[in-house]
């Protein structure tokens, strides 16, 4: 099996789809916090969250889609807390973010350790089984490629229109990129730009919970320690090679997902010549080649990272 | 509410952040120990004994401060200039292999020579840790938070693959572990049958010249005009890349040197768990410290002592060890609400 035999094989092109579902997810949600002005560096920790109570819920008897739900609550509680602190009271975005991907791992480890204190491998669950579509589905290559996915498979790409629509085409959406360029403006306008930003935060940090949760609930079956392993940093390196587009952020997190799943497939081939490290390395380096590519021409949100005070000078 | 900036902090609100945070990470944690059945008051003695209540374990809270001091100076340094780097953990790895590679046979020389040799190196690995970083900040303004973030993951990985193949111990009975430091870089130990080692003057060492440099030397200015205001400093004739790139240097040189001073002080040869996480809860030992370097021996000696306290809980009853960083993280908040109350005044 060569390079264009992987690319041709519809297992691979169904991988890439898989191991996008989480990026998506996430990206949408630091997007989202982003053209609002907040840089929401708890990812990682929200996603850890996230990965944990879904799957706790449906291990406790709950179904797929309350998991979902529960999941995008945790992560939207963790927001109100980030939130809480980057906007309300204007404090470092950077160390608060650093500060929740802490406390919302090693939480979501205790809470783990305190209910399955004895077990040795994870306990498995029922995940979401893939939902293979009337037609659609038996398609050649097609049906295989893209049609016979799980419903959280299928929700990612949902919402990136969704997610369009409401940034580009509606009152809240236009107040929250406002925020993110010029907040000043905003309040001129007679809007709370410390609620806008909230609420924004909020949102993102429940789909970053969801990207989480379709680790535990949709792509594998258990809860795993250090499971996330880096995938929220690469969802802020998508954030900037995507200049804060969901449509971009889309492509970026398909292409960064076709890119991993063939450097899997690659690793088989090659196992005996080069390491298996450096395969594992791939997706972190490309994240910063990504960076460095859209470097020169980057249209950071112009309030990013800045605090509002009302009344206080810029 | 409204935000009103205070003209001066009277002293003893300057003090509320650090007290503050132990407040709240102590109330935290006193939650989880009642949910975990346990009693707080019987939980947090315990902790106290475990950390500080022996001999044995004064000497264990202290070999943990070693290298917490050192990443706990590379974030303090680091963020005094506005220079983001959370990438500590994989400069502590680099300066741990750089001790590896100058410690395990290529040069034998006397003690006096071979340890301050071994930290040299390793200063050297951890300072290039951060010079890809420090390039893209300056030249291209890449966010220097994401680019040290991922690198950790980068490093892990060499390091992962250096224990498989070229840096892994004959000797090791296929373990991935390094063959052992030479007799002549190990730190000396410190009290007999205890794993404390001389490290402890290195990151005291480090401390107070680090205090020095930023409070009396020029350098120390630009740091402190850059982390005011990048444009005004700029202006002022301070050049900000040069300004960051030794501040590069030096917080990659601090992080390199805790990984010298695990691998020849504490374990004696490099093991892909050198870390339980030293770079990260650095940048907590700073925020403590309110990034003073004096600060920083404190704050690293009361979280190393959280740690080493929680670990001997853990061990007695029945309460995951995780609990040391969910302290950790929720004095990193705290901490933050606390020194915004000494620059702040509440108004209705």
């Amino acid at each position: 099996m060569d390079m264009l035999d992987i690319l041709i094989s519809a297992s691979f092109w169904a991988a890439t789809i898989r191991i996008a579902c989480p990026l998506i997810f996430a990206t949408l949600g630091e997007l989202i916090c982003e053209r609002a002005g907040v840089l929401n560096l708890g990812i990682e920790g929200i996603m850890t969250a996230g990965a944990m109570t879904g799957w706790l819920w449906v291990y406790n008897g709950g179904d797929l889609l309350g998991a979902v739900l529960f999941a995008a609550f945790i992560g939207a509680m963790f927001g109100l807390l980030h939130a809480g602190f980057t906007v309300s009271l204007g404090l470092s975005q950077h160390v608060t973010g650093i500060g929740i991907t802490l406390l919302a791992s090693s939480l979501s480890y205790y809470v783990i350790k305190m209910l399955l204190p004895e077990s040795s491998a994870p306990p498995k669950i029922v995940p979401f089984q893939s939902l293979d579509l009337p037609v659609l589905s038996s398609l050649p290559f097609l049906g295989v490629a893209l049609f016979s996915h799980t419903a959280l498979t299928y929700a990612a790409f949902l919402i990136v229109p969704i997610i369009l629509y409401l940034l580009n085409r509606t009152p809240w959406g236009l107040a929250v990129r406002i925020a993110g360029e010029n907040p000043v403006a905003l309040e001129a306008q007679g809007i709370d730009v410390i609620h806008v930003r909230t609420l924004a935060v909020m949102l993102g940090s429940a789909l970053m919970a969801v990207g989480g949760a379709s680790l535990t609930i949709s792509a594998f079956d258990a809860f795993y320690f250090g499971m996330i392993n880096g995938r929220g940093w690469i969802c802020i390196a998508l954030v900037i090679f995507a200049s804060w587009r969901p449509g971009k952020a889309l492509l970026g997190a398909l292409l960064f997902a076709g890119l991993d799943a063939f450097q899997v497939r690659m690793q088989q081939q090659a196992g005996v010549h080069i390491p298996y490290q450096f395969f594992l390395m791939l997706p972190y380096v490309l994240s910063i080649v990504a960076m460095i590519i859209v470097a020169r021409r980057a249209q950071y949100p112009k309030a990013l990272l800045k605090p509002y005070r009302r009344g206080e000078r810029v | 509410m409204q935000l009103e900036l205070r003209e001066s902090t009277p002293w003893w609100l300057s003090l509320s952040a650090p007290v503050l945070a132990i407040i709240l990470s102590l109330l935290l944690a006193s939650l989880l120990i009642v949910w975990a059945g346990e009693s707080v008051l019987s939980a947090f003695h315990m902790m106290a004994v475990g950390a500080f209540g022996t001999t044995f374990a004064l000497t264990e809270t202290l070999s943990r401060a070693i290298p917490l001091t050192l990443t706990g100076l590379c974030a303090a340094i680091a963020f005094r200039a506005r220079f983001f780097n959370i990438g500590a953990e994989g400069q502590l790895y680099c300066g741990a292999m750089a001790a590896t590679l100058v410690g395990t046979g290529l040069v034998d020389l006397p003690a006096p020579l071979m340890i301050p040799l071994l930290f040299a190196a390793g200063a050297l690995a951890g300072g290039f840790a951060l010079l890809l970083p420090w390039y893209l900040k300056s030249r291209l303004s890449v966010d220097e938070v994401v680019t040290t973030l991922l690198l950790n993951f980068v490093i892990l990985l060499l390091v992962s693959y250096a224990l498989e193949g070229p840096l892994r111990d004959p000797m090791s009975l296929g373990w991935p572990q390094a063959a052992p430091i030479l007799d002549n870089g190990v730190l000396p130990a410190l009290v007999a049958r205890t794993r404390l080692h001389a490290g402890v003057y290195v990151a005291i060492m480090a401390a107070l010249l680090l205090w020095l440099v930023l409070r009396y030397s020029a350098f120390g200015f630009s740091v402190k005009a850059l982390g005011f205001n990048s444009s005004a400093a700029e202006h002022a004739g301070i050049s900000p890349a040069r300004t960051l790139f030794w501040v590069a240097m030096f917080s990659g040189a601090l992080a390199g040197m805790a990984g010298v001073s695990e691998v020849a002080g504490l374990k004696g040869y490099l093991t892909l768990d050198l870390s339980p996480g030293f770079g990260y809860t650095g940048i907590a030992v700073a925020m403590l410290a309110n990034l003073h370097p004096l600060g920083v021996i404190l704050s690293a000696v009361f979280l190393a002592g959280i740690s080493v306290g929680a670990d001997s809980m853990g061990r007695a009853l029945d309460i995951p060890s995780y609990i040391a960083d969910i302290m950790v993280a929720s004095a990193v908040l705290s901490v933050l609400i606390g020194l915004m109350l000494a620059r702040y005044r509440i108004r209705r």
